[in-house]
Order: C-alpha cells, then structure tokens, then sequence
C-alpha cells in the first residue's frame, strides 16, 4: 500500500513548526520537521487520534468578585467530542469558593478527564 | 508626598513582573497602580492555553499565568492598588492618580515603570464604510463579554483581522453556539500565530480569506450584513469581488497599538514604528528612571516574553532607584550605539545599545516586516557579521530575538552601528 | 387617553429643542415628541458643530439673519445652560489669486449681514495663526466672531432646561399622522400615543416635508444631502487651532478642518443628496473625498490618527432657506422646516422666532417672575480640567474615584449623573453624547461594557436589554436563545 504524507502544523508552542507526517497502513512511519519530542508526539497523535484541551467558563454562585469562573479538560480530549464537553458544561454551575484546579465536573463524557477551574473566585 | 522607590504604572504581565524582579533586587519600597479591581490585565480574559511555556515549560491558560505572578507578589507583599487609574507621570518621576479610597494623589517615586499594555484599533481607525450599528465590536471587547460578563454578543460572526485575538474569539463564539461565518485578512498573511490558525480556525471549518477586507456594514441599528471583497496588491478593493454575509455581528482583530499617552505626557519620546517608547539596553526611555516594557513597549506575541522583558526592567528600575547620583551622570554620559533595523527588519527593542552598561547578554527583540521563507537573521557590529542564523518562516505576527554578547561589543570599541537585517544567504 | 398640551413640538433636535426651551418661559403646557430614544439623534448630532459668523448665506435672507442672530445669542446661552463653546474663530482660505474677488466678495456679503470685525489676511499673518495652512495659501478671510460648539452638549442643555421648565417629552414616539379637528385643535397621531394640541410645530429635520405635507397642499420637499466626516483623535487636535475653510471654487465647497471642543480634529463634510432619509452610512469615495480634500487648505493632516467616521443629512430644500412660520391653511401650524447649515448657529434664534410666533397666536403670557428657570447646571468634565478640581470632587463623592472610561478621563460618578438627569441616558450613545464615555482613541473598547453594566444597575435592565442607541440596537443576544 502506498505511502501517505500529511503535512501539518504543529500546535504546541508558537514556534508552529511544519511537520510531514508519513503513514502507510495507518500506521505513523515518520515525523519530520518538528523541533522537539512534543512535536513528533503531536504528529504521531494528530494523524491518529487527534486530540484537544479545551477552555471555556461556567457561571459561578456566590463570589464577590467573578460571575464567571474560567474552567479547562485537565488533559486533551478526543477533537470529536469537543462539542459533546461543550454540551455536558450546559448548565453547570461552580460555587464560590473556587481555587485553580478544582474539579467543575468530573469525568467529562466519560474521558476519564476532568473539568478543572483555572480562575479563583 | 507619598514616595517610593519604585512606581509600576499597571499591574497586568509586565507589571507583576517588573514589580517581582525589582523587589527580588532588593527594592521593596514598590507600588504597582493597576486601574482595574484585579491584578493580572488582559490575561484574566485570556482563558484559552497556551501561555508559559518558556516561563514555566507547562501550558497554562491566561488566568493561572497571571495567578502565578499574582501569588508571587502578594507573597513578597508587594503593595498593589487597584482601580487606580493613573493620570500623569512627570518628568521627575511624579505619578497623579486616582482611585476610590484615596481620591486623587501623588506619589514622588525614585524610578517609574510603564506597563500599561496596549489597546485595540478600533473601527473608525480603519474607515470602514456603511452604517455605525450595535454588533461591531473589537475582538478584545467580544472576550471581555464572553469570558469575564457571560454574555453573548451575536450568534451570526464575520471577524475582520486574523491577530490572535481574533482566531482566538473565533473558536470561543463558535463553542458558544455562534456561527462565524469567515475570518477576513486584509494582507497576504495571517497577523496570528500559525497554532491558532489551525486549532482556532481549521478545526471548526472556519474560512480564513486572505488579502480580504470589509468594505460595508448594514443595518442601522444593529448589524444586518457586511460585505467583503477581495483586495489588489496595493490592498484596495477589486470591484466584483464583494460578497455579502448576512450576519449580526462584526468583530474587528485589526491591530493593537502601545497605550502610551501617560508616556507622551511625561515627555518620553516614543518611535514612530512601535509606538512605544524608544529604549536603551536597560529599558530606560528618552527621560532618565523612566522604564518601559510590555505591551506598552511594543506588541509581543508571548506573554512570556512580556514577563522576560518586564523583569529585565525591574532590575534596571531597582538599579536606577539605588544609585547615587554620580552613577546615574555616569550611565547619561556612556557611549552609545544606534541598533538599526534594516532589510526585512522594522524595528528593534533596544534601539541603542551601550556596551559599557549593558549586561553580559542582551536579547534584543524585533519583528519582520513581511512574511519571508529561508532567510538568514543577521547581526552586524560594525562591518563585522556575528551572526547568522536562518529561519524557515519568518512572519510579521511572530516576534524574533538576537542576543548580543558584551564581550562581542567591547571587543569592537570602535564600531559605530549595530545592524539587525535579514539576508537571503 | 390623549393628552391636550398647549404645543406640540415634533423633533428633539436643536431646534424643537430650542423653540421648547424658550416657549417654556409662557405659561403653556407643552411636549415635545421625538421617534429616537433620545435627544440630538438626526442632523443635530451628525454636522460640523460650528458656530458660523455668518458670511455664507445671502444677504437679507432668514438664513443671513438667525445665523448673526444665533452667533450674538450663543454664547450668553453657553453659559446659561453650561454646555461648552469656543469662539475660535474662522478662516475662509483661499489658494489661487485669482479667486481673491471670491473672498470680497464674501467679506463684503458678511458685512452686508452684519458680521462684526471681519478681515481678509495676506499669507504672513495667515502662517503666523495657522502654521499648518497649506502652503499654496495666498490669503484668507477672518472672521473671529466664529467658534465652535459641543453640538450634544448644546441640544442636551436646551432639552434639560425645557424639561426643569416643565416641558414634557415623549421618546420612541413617531408621528404618523397630523390633522386638524373640528374644534381647531390639532391631533397628532404617533405610533404609540395620541397628542392633541392648539399649537403644532414642525422641527421634524430631514422628515419636516412629510410633517408639512400633511397638512398643506403647498408641498415642500426635502432633499437630503449627505455629509461624511472623520474625527482624529486628540494627539491631532491642535494641528489647526481655528476652523478653516476652503474658498468654495470650481473644485467644490471644500471640507473644512476644524478642532472640537472636545479637543479632537473633525474633517468634512462631503455633499451628496441621497434619497435615504436613513442613510447615515459613509461611504468608500466619501471618506477617500474628505482624506484628500482636507490637504487643499491644511497640510500633513494626520490621517492615521483617525479614530471613527461618520455621516450626518443636511435637511436641505432647493430653495436653500429656513421655511419658518405658519402654514398658510392650517392655522396653529407652524413650520420649523429645512434647517440645514447654518441651522445649528440659528438655532438660539430660531428658538426665539418660531416660540415669538406661537406666543402670538396662542396669546401665551409669561410665567410668574422667577418661576421660569434660565440657568442649569452642565455635566462635570474632568479631562483637561485642573486636578485640583478633581480631587475636590473625589473627596465629596468616591464615584469619582472610579474611572470607567479611560481614554476621556470618564468616572462612574459622571456616568450615573448623565443616567439620573432630567432626560437621562438610556443607552451608550446616550452616555456618550452626554459625558463623553466612548468617544475616545479606543472608542468604547474598554468601556463600553462597564457602562453597560452601569445602565443595567442603575435603571434596572437586563443586560440584554441594554442598547447602542435605542429599541432595535440591543448589544447582546440572549444568553443561550437563537
């Protein structure tokens, strides 16, 4: 079977860096262009399993000073079920006292990742 | 009058940062005047990853690199006032503000930091034609409604201006259930980074339509549509280009310009380019314990760099506050180079250099003026080429450095000029 | 229910503004009725905000005379009402020899009309009081008695001190229908209320023909005619410290450079007429007109310290003159129609005219002495102002303390002031117009949504309820709606 190459651009720092990704049988052969070893783990995954950490807020009840508390996945999670996060946010509220990385919702979608606070309020 | 050693003028990135490194110095007398009721700036809003790094070699979100700064200041006990809003630094180092508390007052401080970042262009900058309608609003703005109030400004999005603001706004709309329809781009290029490019845009199907600008909005009242066309190399309009998007928001990622009218009032000389204050290797503007850095400096693209930078200036600021007097006629009567940005190059940071004063290393920071593939980024002393480096891309969105050795520069005593330029070989 | 008034003014310009201001001395009941949620929404708020000597129009006509009347009048008005003024001083400059006649000409037409103290100037002099005045300048006419005028600030003073004076409004209200009764009286039907009143006076701008042709068979017609400026931010604002014009010639009026009293740099207008009596939009020639037109008269215009562009219809009717008095065939009607420029400098005379003519016919008589209130306080302005009077205002009020808009030195404390006035803002252009918040280099960028939440707190909105400028121009959709 034929050789695929997918050139990417690589999204863990600003540097960006243009990867060629090689596949052949689904399987990831090579990743070039990248700087460092997040790169090629980056590569190997974005042609695989693509996946994202995703930032948002929810609302918060009884902080003096923040009506909303900003929240993130604790790790990156499937790129297809970023919506279904987004959806499963829907409603959730955190409760003042807030601290960076308390857990909003836990176990979001059942990725095993967590829905943590990056904001105190 | 209240004195101090040291005033930082705003208590975003820079701020916290001058004001740690300076009290890390040994100068505990600081105040930081923040105009907001919260520490950290624009960070606070910039609830999206990929900040520190290089600072702390993890990636944070805009809210938890602030908060690291935040605790760190408030653990050295550093003062800060917040809403505080300043109104006038002096020439002698007199800073006017005003809050609730206090009412207006005064401050006579021993060195001053500007960081008061930047501002967004906003609409009328770009004389946009059509009708001034609720539904424009600055990328920056939109963030702030999101992030901070939990309001929505539109659900249908056109956003003119690819800046990282505005890639970045389009991924947070699109998850809150708006469709942005395209991301207009005046240039050829993207002023963003190329990581937003494809997890803000591409990963949503967002059309990013380069060398494309707005020529109309509609609606009186609130935005009903915007037209977009296609423009020429001299980035006008092609007539029959014009396509229209019916939608009822615009969001404008048009540029970001240094806030430095407390700097023009002080009598600091500010560069034509930047817009921000000209500055020596240690940060010190054109008037004597006046420093720069951030934003308010020029525009970075990182806020790591933000931090670098606003450190160095807290060791230049705390330096300034304790020296004699002697030392300070000293530093005002060293030699110094002009840094000139030339080839490709359209400014840098430090724009004079001099080699008895500065540190062992100095990283001097530029940008390039066009988007350019396989140059060399090099660095002359005099006639002599030091160094040479190439880069695959190079892009006027993303920020370069150079790093000079002291010894590269005494061992030179009589060149006249510092060249950063880019070659093709 | 319909409610019976004395007068009905219909439009809350300057001039229905003005004429309520000064009918409000007489012991009558009167309302003014506007479509827009506020004050100052039409050709009062979009114009060039210059207080004309009075040069321009032809001698002996209703324009000549309200202009020189308007400009004697404006300033005692300033400071009565406390709305800001500045008699600059205007230059018509003229920049080909050959068009000199132009200039006597229009020196001898001001004197004729009763212009004081104008003078033409040679190109020394004229280089000493503008330095930035083009270099093809050959000489100018002077006329010092010109200024300039906070056009909000002025059309807001003469609302408020109608208002003190009893005067009530009704916003959001358009008028569909005038007709007179059997009784004599008049109806006027708005699209939310009914008015009847003895008295009707058109000040209705780009709309007085459709008011007029209601009730008259002799049709007027209004044509609008579009002017587009751009405003430079206030680094700009001292490149020329009088208004210069350009001595209209074959190229057209010209586009004036002016500084404002709010310290920015105003350029324009353009002239086009349009049919659109909305079309308050700029356009792509008309802005390019106005960028390089400006540079006929002032050179290095700074162009790039732009901050926002505008339009703004000038109710123009061919005939080229105010239409003021009653209609013939429809008595207690009373027309305040085409006032297009100088119409902003008339205005205090104007005011004056129309209200000496309903006063006769209505036979209105004076309040009791000392009931009618001449004076009322402006807005508290901190930008520019002395720190001193800053501090001292911070210390009796701690709002003060609270900037919220950063670009025009904005607190919280003024921005309440302007919600809570007699007439007070309902939106961010209301806020705005009255206590400058958002009409800085950022414009609004910062502000906007404290003063958003400002309004919501003080007059108990719901944020989404909160607009630009009224019913339609809401700023936020509704969380989680479609």
């Amino acid at each position: 079977m034929a050789e695929e190459r997918r050139e990417l651009t690589c999204i863990n720092c600003p540097l960006g860096c243009l990867l060629t990704v090689t596949i052949s049988d689904g399987e990831v052969i090579s990743v070039e262009g990248n700087t460092c070893k997040r790169g090629e783990v980056y590569g190997r995954k974005e042609v695989t399993n693509p996946t994202r950490i995703v930032t948002t807020t929810v609302p918060v009840d009884g902080s003096a000073t923040e009506r909303m508390v900003s929240v993130k996945t604790a790790s990156d999670i499937p790129k297809p079920l970023i919506f279904d996060v987004m959806a499963a946010l829907s409603g959730v509220r955190a409760k003042a006292p807030v601290a960076v990385g308390d857990v909003v919702l836990a176990n979001v979608c059942n990725t095993g990742v967590d829905i943590v606070a990056t904001k105190e309020a | 009058m209240e004195r101090r050693d040291i005033v930082i003028v705003g208590g975003g990135p820079a701020g916290l940062a001058a004001a740690i490194s300076a009290y890390e110095q040994g100068t505990t007398n600081i105040c930081v005047l923040e105009r907001d009721v919260q520490l950290g700036g624009i960070l606070n809003q910039c609830i999206h990853n990929g900040f520190g790094l290089h600072t702390f070699k993890e990636e944070l979100t805009g809210p938890e690199y602030a908060l690291r700064y935040i605790k760190r200041a408030k653990e050295l006990g550093i003062e800060c006032r917040m809403g505080t809003m300043v109104l006038d630094v002096s020439a002698d180092r007199v800073v006017t503000a005003v809050n609730e508390r206090q009412g207006v007052f005064s401050i006579q401080a021993g060195a001053v930091v500007l960081a008061m970042g930047c501002r967004e262009r906003p609409r009328g900058a770009l004389n946009i034609p059509g009708f001034r309608p609720a539904g424009v609003y600055t990328a920056g703005t939109a963030q702030r409604l999101v992030n901070i109030e939990g309001q929505m400004p539109g659900r249908e999005v056109v956003i003119l201006g690819s800046g990282d603001i505005g890639l970045i706004m389009a991924r947070r709309m699109t998850l809150e259930g708006a469709h942005v329809a395209c991301v207009a781009e005046l240039m050829p290029y993207s002023g963003g980074l190329k990581r937003n490019i494809v997890q803000c845009l591409d990963d949503y199907g967002i059309p990013l339509l380069l060398s494309h600008t707005v020529t109309r909005v509609e609606g009186k009242r609130r935005v009903e549509a915007v037209w977009v066309a296609q423009v020429d190399e001299s980035l006008r309009p092609i007539s029959g280009t014009e396509r229209r998007y019916a939608c009822d928001t615009l969001l404008l990622s048009v540029g970001l310009l240094p806030e430095n009218e407390l700097s023009r009032g002080a009598g600091v000389e500010l560069s034509p380019i930047t817009r921000g204050p000209v500055v020596d290797e240690h940060l010190q503007t054109s008037v004597p314990g006046v420093f720069a850095c951030g934003n308010v400096l020029h525009v970075h693209d990182l806020v790591d760099y933000v931090s670098q930078e606003a450190a160095a200036a807290g060791v230049s600021a705390a330096r300034y506050a304790q020296g004699s007097r002697q030392t300070r006629e000293a530093d005002k009567s060293a030699a110094r180079i002009p840094v000139l940005a030339q080839d490709g190059v359209r400014y840098t940071v430090p724009s004079s250099i001099s080699p008895d004063l500065m540190d062992d290393k100095l990283t001097v920071r530029f940008r390039v003026d066009n988007v350019y593939k396989d140059r060399f980024v090099c660095v002359y002393l005099g006639e002599d080429r030091i160094s040479h480096r190439r880069k695959r891309v190079l892009a006027p969105g993303e920020m370069e450095e150079v790093v000079l050795k002291k010894t590269d520069l005494t061992s030179r005593p009589n060149i006249d000029r510092i060249v950063v330029k880019l070659e093709e070989e | 229910m319909e409610a019976t008034y004395d007068v009905v003014v219909i439009g809350a310009g300057v001039s229905g503004c003005a004429v309520a201001r000064e009918l409000s001395r007489y012991n009558a009941r009167i309302c003014v009725v506007e479509r827009e949620e506020d004050v100052c929404c039409g050709t009062s708020k979009a114009n060039s905000a210059i207080v004309h000597a009075g040069f321009d129009a032809q001698t002996g006509t209703l324009m000549a005379k309200l202009n020189v009347e308007g400009n004697e009048l404006m300033w005692q008005l300033a400071e009565d009402l406390d709305f800001k003024v500045r008699r600059c001083g205007s230059l018509v400059v003229c920049t080909d020899e050959k068009s000199r006649h132009g200039l006597d000409e229009l020196l001898a037409r001001g004197e004729a009309n009763g212009v004081p103290d104008l003078r033409i100037i040679e190109r020394d002099e004229l280089k000493e009081m503008e330095p930035n005045i083009s270099d093809t300048a050959v000489c100018a006419l002077w006329a010092p008695s010109a200024g300039i005028v906070d056009v909000f600030g002025l059309n807001i003073a003469l609302a408020e001190n109608a208002a003190q004076n009893g005067v009530e409004f009704v916003f959001n209200a358009e008028v569909i229908e005038v007709a007179r009764q059997a009784d004599g009286t008049w109806l006027v039907k708005t699209d939310v209320c009914d008015l009847r009143a003895r008295c009707v006076v058109n000040a209705a701008g780009v709309y007085s023909d459709a008011i007029h042709n209601m009730v008259s068979d002799e049709k007027i017609q209004i044509i609008p005619r579009k002017g587009e400026y751009m405003l430079l931010d206030t680094t700009a604002g001292s490149h020329v410290s009088h208004t210069i014009f350009m001595l209209p010639t074959k190229m057209g009026k010209g586009i004036l450079v002016s500084p404002t009293v709010h310290g920015n740099l105003l350029v324009g207008p353009t002239a086009s007429d349009v049919e659109d009596r909305e079309g308050t939009d700029t356009t792509a020639e008309g802005l390019a007109e106005v960028a390089s037109k400006c540079a006929l008269t002032v050179k290095d215009v700074p162009l790039r310290e732009v901050i926002t562009s505008f339009a703004g219809l000038r109710a123009h009717q061919p005939g080229h003159e105010f239409i003021i008095g009653e209609v013939a065939g429809a008595p207690g009607f009373v027309d305040c129609a085409a006032i297009e420029s100088p119409g902003l400098t008339s205005c205090p005379a104007i005011g004056r005219m129309v209200a000496d003519i309903v006063r006769s016919l209505l036979g209105l008589v004076n309040k009791p002495d000392g009931s009618w209130v001449a004076k009322r306080k402006g807005f508290v302005t901190l930008e520019g102002e002395p720190l001193e009077v800053w501090a001292s205002l911070a210390k009796q009020d701690k709002a003060y303390g609270n900037v919220v808009c950063r670009c025009r030195h904005v607190t919280e404390a003024q921005i309440v002031d302007a919600i809570h006035r007699p007439l007070g803002a309902r939106s961010l252009d209301g806020v705005k117009r009255r206590v400058t918040a958002g009409m800085g280099r950022c414009q609004g960028g910062f502000c906007s949504p404290k003063v958003m939440e400002i309004l919501e707190r003080e007059l108990g909105m719901a944020p989404e309820d909160v607009t630009k400028a009224g019913s339609g121009s809401e700023l936020l959709v509704q969380e989680g709606g479609e």
